[in-house]
């Protein structure tokens, strides 16, 4: 062979890290290449929000405190389903990497195998991130306004990081288990859509019955919503800012040791 | 590097899933710059040892190593020298044939400017320039087992792990891989080869392991196998069934098959020129008139229906 070989022999952490680089790198190149599914990071935002202000809008509005308008209230709420929503990409990026065997190459090769859950959370949180800014841009054209500072909007961006990164790692375990990527849809859509619609996103949870109400209320959804809503809106943010957070890592710190560990299980069977 | 004997060494190989015994005791010892061919119909147990072999799954009993390194124990040594090579294509299709092979030369460790050398190196000896810079999910069905192989080489392995690399080809594609498998062969890189065909072993490998049901039935050179069936076969076709019937009464206990809806016999001959003189002689004092005549050399087809028993599981490479 002509080439002359040279291999990488930094320490072993360090490579590890590498890999996982890489991986991100493939994963987000998916993002990219991947057109359909951009068209949806890019539309279904748009659609969802311009779609619930103008049906919405003029019923709920009565339902909600003097001076705040259906659009400022709904805004944090559409944020948030569809970062929910976008998180389940993880879950059928990991489910067709274990369908098409690629991850066998992967486990053929001396790096770390963990590197291929972690390349498929990151660029979630990109996709997502361009998800939310495309969605904020819209809002601001058909008349989003908020009193929010530079720092209220940081705290916002740190909120729905943490609560898409802990998402996505939930949505990796359904990739693993799933059998298909059929599976992997209906069953993200079975566990996100009622998360997502029994909250407080769209409505106030005022008018909901005594037991809907207190799931709506309490559901870590709804936590990660009114706290963004808050900041947003300059109300006051209660104990939802420190529930939010709390519920994301909790969710976190379950989820990445549980998916990890199942997918060292599915791949050495 | 550690030396060994067998560069590839497997003992009383045991894996079982639950009370299904998959594998039941494999042995096999693969050379320093040699080819073994495992070969077996599908279900055999070829995979399982090729995933075993490839650190990809656990087994239940027995030792295996590679190149000195144990498999069960220094799963990550053993991975940096051995390339492989799976039934599907294991290749990203959203990435182009040059970011495939880059990214998977970095995940073996490679520096960055080495695997972009080796790839740009690697593209040109596979006939992948043309298309380097598509995304794979583009490639023709060859072109994407072409870019796999080309995939598992890009660290030059010393051992390279092939699992059917031909299934499922057209017949140019097949003999596209068959050339760049012998030049890997030539460059000295040692091979563990699974085919169902039994050509393809004929052709490319210098030892031949044959196993089913989890067990292996028989090795050797292809030629050992061929002549544990031995003798040349010579089929008689007549044009119609009483002329048939009337030679199998003739030739008598020579005949070892009948086709009565071809009309023809298979008989064994010990050597060719004076035996079918014999048979020719034979027939005419019976006036009994031949269509047609074939000699036929033995083929691992006939070894591995000696060996098991079994009717045509196996299918030879041209019918695909």
């Amino acid at each position: 062979m002509a080439v002359q070989l040279e291999f990488d022999r930094r320490p072993k952490a360090l490579l590890a890290i590498i890999d996982s680089l890489i991986m991100i790198r493939r994963s987000t190149t998916h993002i990219v290449r991947n057109t359909d599914q951009l068209l949806g990071t890019f539309f279904q935002p748009i659609m969802f929000l311009v779609l619930f202000s103008a049906v919405f809008g003029g019923a709920v509005s009565l339902a909600l405190p003097k001076g705040v308008s259906y659009l400022d209230f709904l805004m944090a709420g559409i944020i948030v389903q569809t970062v929910a929503f976008g998180s389940t990409t993880t879950a059928v990026a990991v489910c067709n990497d274990l369908q098409k065997g690629i991850v066998d190459r992967f486990r053929s090769l001396p790096m770390s195998n963990l590197s291929v859950l972690n390349g498929h959370v990151v660029s979630d949180l990109f996709r997502n991130t361009i998800s939310t800014a495309v969605m904020l841009l819209a809002g601001l054209a058909i008349g989003f306004r908020s009193s929010a500072t530079f720092l209220d909007w940081l705290a916002i961006a740190g909120i729905i990081l943490l609560f898409t990164l802990a998402f996505s790692w939930l949505a990796a375990i359904v990739g693993v288990i799933a059998k298909s990527v059929e599976a992997v849809q209906w069953l993200s859509f079975v566990l996100v859509f009622p998360l997502t619609f029994a909250s407080s996103a769209f409505v106030p949870t005022n008018g909901m019955t005594p037991i809907l109400r207190a799931f709506a209320q309490n559901q870590p959804i709804t936590q990660v919503i009114e706290a963004v809503r808050a900041l947003m809106l300059g109300t006051p943010l209660g104990n939802h800012g420190w529930l939010a957070v709390a519920w994301s890592i909790g969710i976190l710190v379950v989820s990445l040791p549980v998916a990890s560990w199942l997918f060292r299980r599915k791949t050495t069977k | 590097m550690a030396q060994n004997d067998y560069v590839i060494e497997a003992k009383n190989l045991l894996k079982s899933y639950g009370s299904n015994h998959v594998l039941k005791g494999i042995d096999i010892n693969v050379q320093r710059g040699t080819m073994l061919a495992l070969l077996g119909p599908n279900g055999a147990g070829k995979t399982t040892t090729v995933r075993i072999l490839s650190t990809l799954l656990a087994f239940d009993g027995g030792s295996v190593s590679v190149e000195g390194y144990d498999v069960a124990t220094q799963a990550d040594k053993v991975r940096s020298v051995i390339g492989l090579t799976g039934q599907s294509a294991a290749v990203d299709e959203l990435l182009t044939g040059r970011e495939n092979l880059v990214m998977m030369g970095r995940l073996y460790r490679l520096t960055k400017a080495s695997a972009k050398d080796r790839a740009q190196e690697l593209l040109e000896e596979f006939d992948l320039v043309d298309a380097a810079d598509r995304p794979a999910k583009t490639y023709s069905g060859g072109m994407r087992r072409r870019l796999d192989l080309a995939v598992s080489l890009i660290a030059t392995p010393p051992v390279i792990f092939l699992d059917e690399p031909t299934t499922g080809l057209d017949p140019r594609s097949r003999l596209a891989m068959w050339d760049i498998i012998k030049k890997l062969m030539a460059n000295g890189t040692t091979i563990l080869l699974t085919t169902q065909y039994l050509e393809e072993a004929d052709q490319l490998a210098d030892q031949i392991v044959v196993i089913d049901g989890g067990k292996v039935i028989a090795e050797g050179t292809a030629k050992e196998l061929k002549s544990k069936v031995g003798k040349d076969r010579l089929e008689l076709t007549f044009a119609k069934d009483a002329e048939l019937q009337a030679a199998v009464k003739a030739l008598g206990k020579d005949v070892v098959s009948t086709d009565d809806k071809e009309y023809s016999a298979t008989v064994t001959i010990q050597d060719t020129n004076v035996d079918i003189r014999r048979i020719l002689d034979l027939l005419a004092a019976e006036k009994i008139k031949l269509q047609s005549l074939a000699v036929h050399k033995p083929t691992l087809d006939d070894v591995f229906l000696s060996l098991t028993g079994k009717q045509k599981v196996v299918e030879k490479a041209e019918d695909k």
